[in-house]
């Protein structure tokens, strides 16, 4: 059975001036057991998706499905099974650590004890500060304090709207951990990110734009599939190089990335390039081909 | 149960960890039921009264002291002419001004009669009023002094004359705190649980845990009745905590049955709990929850006849007051404190905030949805 599957899912939101295209007959389908994540920008309709799934939205059209259970009819049965971690810290900020965990447990009808096995690991981390208030945790501690309330209740497959959005680089890479941990044991995650270098942590990812999915496939695949020789171009002159590399013929595509500019040309010649860049008086200059990343064929499918 | 038990376990929780909330609850109606009723006196006292004395006679001296000995005016300015004290009134020294003419003991011995003339500040319409129908009686005594200086009456009085006496029943005293106090715990009680219940839902949509709430298998029922509980006790206590307040510092018992008090204020504040949960539906930010509510309390206290009677609204705002489910606690209180009534003389009373107590919470189970 199909972890997820969803098919020609329509939702959008109407304001008095314009009718907003949130999901666009969004349709796929995520296995048992895989970390299948959906990558994009901010109001690319990931977080409409989660919600949809989680049964707190209704789609305008289409259906969907969370391990056979429609999203519509079987609500009920969906909502005991998932665990849903949205992308807003909501947990009780008054109460703490200990309190929000046992809450949790408690209305999905089962107990700390019963399941701590399944959050120990992320919990241990956790339990120093068993008596803190909610409110007054740092950023990953609050992630990990929302993953735990999530897991609590042995949920099969588990829905992360942003779980890493705020959080610093060794909390995200831990919590990245954490959910192949997971993964192992069986449990399905459907994670959104807007990092494009957590993408290729999943086993799928969905790449969305405007409510669209542009591309669904394994990372590794969606990047070998880029088709095209890509270099690093960096200067003394970043600004006035970006503007010559955007005013090169030759040129396909130029994007600022980090402190090199990343180039793909319709004619692959880095010679003639260098001849280019020489003539419009840039000094010192390098030209290196890299690999792609996903944040490359993002910029690519996006064009 | 053990999921509602557990709701409501967590919800004291929050209550007794918001120590201002927890301390605005013990101390408001501590601090509004001793002050408020002092300040919300309707005897008028010390009134400003300005003299024009233009006859400077026995009988205006006799007059004037008739005024000041009453403890109702105090004198604060005498002027040599109306225009003098008419410039006292506008600079707010003196309320009232009372004019002796000239001739005044003259006209009164030798053509038996003479006028005065008395101006009052009416900016304050009810103050004026009363200042005014003050100094009627006075001049009236003042009045009946001199005939019967003047006059041997005669055996049988020519004309028949009928006097008046009144007694206050149920409040002999007309003491107007028996009045207020009943009042004002009435709003106290519809104040923590109608305001306090609204804010603490919407608190949970601005922190999004309501969302968390949504994707748990817990029932609409057990959400509900997991919010309305804790208030529920909370308006209760602060009752409690009112009866006591009025006993210590007023002496206020009520003559009814405290059964009966605690049963109908039972009955109301579900109904008025079931209009927070309302409001709550359709707010989405505390702020918007707060202004809601002030909306309606503002209607509510002005309509509920704490301050302003009932019987002395127009028409239309007579009938608004029918559907100010405060009208009725306030109304019950009072009966229940002055007059002792019982459950049989508010039966109707009993009826009409179940209604409400119907309404509200079915429009609001009807209007709270788990999913948007």
């Amino acid at each position: 059975m199909k972890a997820v599957v969803l098919e020609n899912i329509v939702k959008t939101y109407t304001t008095k001036k314009s009718i907003i295209k949130a999901v666009d007959d969004v349709s796929f389908s995520v296995e048992e057991g895989e970390i299948f994540g959906l990558i994009g920008p901010d109001g690319s309709g990931k977080t409409s998706i989660f919600r949809i799934l989680t049964t707190l939205l209704l789609a305008d059209k289409g259906n969907a499905r969370v391990l056979g259970y429609d999203v519509v009819k079987d609500w009920k049965v969906i909502r005991s099974i998932i665990g849903y971690m949205p992308g807003r810290f909501s947990l009780y900020q008054d109460l703490t650590v200990e309190e929000n965990l046992e809450f949790f447990a408690t209305i999905f009808n089962t107990t700390i004890q019963e399941n701590y096995n399944l959050i120990s690991d992320i919990y241990k981390q956790l339990e120093p500060f068993k008596t803190r208030r909610a409110g007054k945790l740092s950023g990953g501690m609050k992630q990990k304090l929302a993953l735990s309330c999530a897991l609590i209740h042995k949920p099969k497959i588990l829905f992360l709207d942003e779980p890493t959005t705020g959080v610093d680089p060794v909390s995200r890479k831990e919590f990245w951990e954490m959910l192949k941990r997971l993964k192992a044991q069986g449990i399905s995650i459907i994670v959104s990110t807007p990092y494009m270098d957590e993408a290729k942590l999943c086993d799928r990812i969905a790449l969305m734009q405007n409510g669209k999915i542009m591309k669904i496939d394994l990372p590794q695949n969606i990047v070998n599939e880029f088709g095209k020789n890509l270099y690093a171009v960096h200067s003394e002159n970043m600004f006035t190089l970006l503007n010559d590399l955007r005013a090169y013929p030759q040129t396909e595509n130029c994007f600022a990335f980090g402190e090199n500019h990343h180039l793909t040309m319709k004619e692959d010649d880095p010679n003639k390039l260098n001849d280019y860049l020489k003539s419009t008086g840039h000094n010192n200059f390098t030209i290196s081909k890299i690999e792609p990343g996903i944040e490359d064929c993002f910029m690519q499918l996006m064009k | 149960m053990r999921t509602l038990i557990f709701l409501l376990r967590k919800e004291f929780l929050q209550i007794f960890r918001n120590k201002l909330i927890l301390r605005i609850i013990f101390v408001m109606p501590i601090m509004q039921l001793i002050l408020l009723p002092f300040a919300a006196n309707y005897e008028m006292k010390n009134i400003l009264l300005s003299i024009v004395d233009k006859d400077h006679s026995e009988y205006s001296r006799k007059l004037i002291n008739e005024f000041t000995s009453t403890g109702y005016f105090k004198l604060t300015n005498v002027s040599s002419s109306y225009d003098k004290a008419l410039k006292v009134i506008e600079d707010d020294k003196a309320d009232l001004i009372i004019e002796i003419p000239q001739g005044f003991e003259r006209d009164l011995i030798r053509d038996n009669q003479t006028k005065i003339m008395i101006s009052a500040n009416a900016i304050n319409g009810q103050t004026s009023g009363l200042a005014v129908s003050y100094s009627n009686a006075i001049i009236r005594d003042f009045n009946n002094d001199v005939r019967t200086e003047w006059i041997q009456q005669p055996r049988l009085n020519p004309q028949p004359i009928v006097e008046i006496t009144s007694s206050n029943w149920f409040n002999p005293k007309m003491n107007y705190k028996y009045f207020i106090v009943p009042g004002v715990l009435a709003l106290l009680v519809t104040l923590v649980g109608f305001i306090l219940t609204s804010l603490n839902i919407v608190k949970e949509k601005e922190a999004g845990t309501i969302e968390q709430l949504n994707v748990s298998p817990i029932k609409k029922y057990q959400f509900i009745l997991g919010k309305l509980i804790p208030f529920w006790v909370l308006g209760m206590f602060v009752l409690s905590l009112g009866f006591a307040v009025s006993f210590i510092v007023y002496g206020i018992f009520p003559e009814g049955s405290f059964i009966i008090g605690y049963l109908f204020a039972g009955i109301y504040l579900i109904a008025i709990l079931g209009f927070g949960l309302l409001t709550s539906t359709f707010a989405e930010t505390q702020q918007q929850a707060m202004f809601i509510a002030y909306f309606f309390m503002m209607i509510f206290v002005l309509l509920g006849g704490l301050f302003a009677p009932i019987e002395n609204m127009p028409d239309w705002a007579q009938y608004l007051t029918y559907v100010n489910p405060v009208r009725y606690l306030i109304e019950v209180m009072r009966m229940l404190v002055l007059k002792g009534s019982g459950f049989w003389d508010l039966r109707y009373y009993f009826l009409i905030v179940s209604a409400f107590a119907l309404f509200f919470n079915g429009l609001a189970i009807l209007n709270y949805r788990k999913t948007t």
